[in-house]
């Protein structure tokens, strides 16, 4: 009886924080748009009874799904935030693996403090840190000053509202999910395998290359994971920091709602994206498993 | 004798494959190793022996280039290694913790090392088979190091270390993960290996017994020095000192002072009376000396024995290992002697139980005169 009462707990959580949720915006994708509060229809009316349920399940259709495929907007704001994505995490997994590599090789000692500036910038507000990149990248930021300064160009670079500075500001901003799981691996890492390795006959990188990235390829995985699920429905960076060239699927869904306010469009693009996610997340799943089975 | 093949260090002509040279090892103000000199032949199955933190992992990890000597060097035939980086030397090894490597196959872990040298690709396979056949797990090559038992792991460990057929193979306590019956199975197995390899071994334990049953010479370090090297027999009755003797087995040490010495015997003046023993050279009237004397070689008895040494004393313990008894025994001066009795008889009808007055008693032979 207790034990069923613990196992419950998440369950609840799920239905109440994630299932009824997606019900409602479900619905709401099926509905259509009206001017009104709320600006959709119909309503769930209980009130007429068995007819009245069977007329608001009539009134539902997928005309807002097939609008979807209907406006070369939505796929390409898909395809442009899976691409945007997928840059993202190779450029956050090129920039946190040796991150990640440095901290396991540093002296014991050293290595809580270091994890510590890793999680450091989590401490101050995510939007507050954007709003900081807009006046580093912006055309009299910090960045474009100092280059001036020491005169590597002449005219100041345009970074800002170009999908560079999204893909800056993605690596700065999620590379504490890509640096943290490849730690994690590294640093289980018995030293004794690149001595092996140098023993059998590698060089240092040869023993880098043949022993310690394929035996932290779980590491890997699981970083690129939790950067590129988060990154494709990302909408504060390419907003605040993309030009009006860099198509974001949460971009658009974020004007879908409060410009148009088409809340029955922008609810389908939500479910969509959902779908397109549980892909990945379910691969995810399974490489975890897999690497959990590895270990017993 | 001088020529012995089996015994090259005791032929003063014989050139040494390894040459330890007052070799000094620091890390910051810790001295790991402390000048050490040490010469190792061809073919022979070295054992350095000691307690954990006597520098003997150090040694060997010098040897094999992860770790360079402060002072002194190191030679292989000759040639000072220094210079030569880990993964160039003719030296390998093969680790305490096996470190297979889990992404790839038994087959694969043991073709890791010759695809990284100079045999070319369509001999590998071959190669690898021979190894495989030679720790008999031919079944198991397509296995993740996983999928194995421990026994085989240790000896994939092996073949892999084997199979570019190094002039040296470095051994760091490769049966400490094995339960002891599997260890005394694969104590023989490595002797054979390495007779039928003719490769020089050295291994590096902690265990006495493992030491002294695979190597054909012991080193026993203490704190950065070689106490002694010798045969596993001259170790045993012949230690040079108390802490060899009291490192290796079980021992009785006798503290005592000569009381006249000639150069085949001497008498040893002690709290119990009288010991009657040979020393090894003349020693002076007066000299404090340690007599140390194995368990196994004080008989013990009801009535008093006609023994040259003889002393008298009462059953304070008894330890029972099934094959044998250990008897404490402690003299009127309250020194406790260890006796060993082989338990021949059936426990029942055992001559002596607690509290008995027994005899013990050893030849002038039986034991050694310590000066140290």
């Amino acid at each position: 009886m207790r034990r069923a009462l613990v196992i419950s707990i998440p369950y609840i959580w799920l239905i109440a924080l994630f299932l009824i949720p997606f019900g409602i915006v479900l619905k709401i994708a099926l509905s259509d748009p009206q001017i009104s509060i709320p600006p959709y229809t119909p309503h769930f009316d209980l009130s007429a009874g068995w007819a009245g349920i069977k007329d608001f399940f009539s009134q539902l259709d997928f005309e807002n799904f097939t609008w979807l495929t209907e406006d070369d907007l939505y796929w390409k704001a898909y395809l442009s935030s899976l691409r945007i994505a997928l840059i993202s995490t190779i450029l956050t997994l090129l920039v946190g693996f040796p991150i990640a590599y440095a901290m396991a090789q540093a002296p014991k000692e050293w290595q809580p403090t270091l994890m510590m500036l890793i999680i450091l910038p989590f401490w101050t507000s995510f939007l507050i840190r954007v709003y900081a990149w807009m006046g580093i990248l912006s055309s009299e930021g910090f960045l474009n000053q100092f280059l001036l300064w020491t005169g590597l160009i002449s005219a100041p670079l345009q970074i800002i509202n170009t999908d560079w500075a999204v893909f800056i500001a993605i690596v700065y901003t999620y590379l504490p999910f890509m640096v943290l799981p490849i730690y994690a691996t590294l640093e289980k890492l018995d030293p004794s395998y690149t001595e092996a390795a140098q023993d059998l006959g590698c060089s240092r990188a040869q023993a880098f290359w043949s022993v310690t990235i394929p035996l932290s390829k779980s590491g890997v995985i699981a970083g690129c994971f939790l950067v590129f699920i988060p990154v494709v429905g990302e909408f504060v960076i390419p907003s605040l920091l993309g030009g009006s060239k860099t198509l974001m699927i949460g971009k658009v869904l974020w004007e879908e709602f409060f410009s148009n306010r088409d809340w029955p469009v922008a609810s389908a693009v939500a479910v969509i994206l959902l779908l397109i996610l549980i892909i990945p997340i379910v691969l995810f799943q399974k490489q975890q498993e897999r690497a959990q089975e590895a270990e017993t | 004798m001088s020529n012995d093949p089996l015994h090259p260090w005791e032929d003063p002509q014989a050139t040494p494959l390894i040459r330890f040279e007052n070799v000094t090892k620091r890390f910051g103000s810790f001295v790991a190793v402390d000048n050490l000199t040490l010469d190792i032949y061809e073919k022979e199955f070295f054992a350095l022996l000691g307690a954990s933190g006597c520098g003997k992992t150090t040694l060997m990890r010098m040897l094999a280039g992860f770790e360079q000597p402060t002072e002194g060097r190191i030679t292989l035939n000759g040639e000072d290694i220094a210079p030569i980086p880990v993964n160039k030397r003719d030296i390998n090894m093969m680790f305490q913790s096996y470190a297979l490597f889990p992404h790839l196959t038994v087959a694969e872990n043991i073709a890791f090392g010759l695809k990284r040298s100079d045999m070319p690709a369509s001999e590998i396979t071959g190669r690898v088979d021979e190894m495989l056949n030679l720790v008999q797990l031919s079944a198991f090559a397509k296995r993740k190091p996983h999928q194995i038992s421990g026994g085989q792991r240790q000896r994939v460990a092996l073949a892999r270390s084997l199979a570019k057929n190094p002039k040296v193979l470095l051994l760091d306590e490769p049966l400490a993960a094995l339960d002891k019956k599997l260890r005394q199975e694969t104590q023989f197995e490595l002797m054979d290996i390495q007779e039928k390899l003719g490769t020089t071994f050295m291994i590096v334990t902690h265990d006495q017994e493992e030491a002294m049953t695979v190597a054909s010479r012991v080193a026993v370090m203490n704190a950065g020095i070689i106490r002694q090297i010798a045969t596993p027999d001259a170790i045993y009755e012949r230690p040079n000192s108390a802490y060899v003797a009291d490192f290796i087995g079980e021992v009785n040490l006798i503290d005592g002072k000569i009381t006249s010495c000639t150069e085949t015997t001497c008498t040893i003046a002690w709290d119990g009376g009288t010991i009657t023993a040979k020393p090894r050279k003349k020693l002076d009237k007066g000299t404090e000396v340690r007599f140390a004397i194995r368990p196994e070689k004080v008989a013990i008895s009801s009535t008093k024995p006609d023994a040259v040494n003889s002393v008298q004393g009462k059953v304070l313990d008894i330890a029972y290992l099934g094959n044998i008894s250990t008897y404490h025994v402690e003299t009127e001066h309250g020194q406790i002697i260890k006796a060993q009795l082989a338990n021949a008889k059936r426990l029942s009808r055992r001559s002596f139980t607690w509290e008995d007055p027994v005899w013990l008693s050893w030849t002038d032979t039986a034991g050694i005169v310590l000066t140290e």
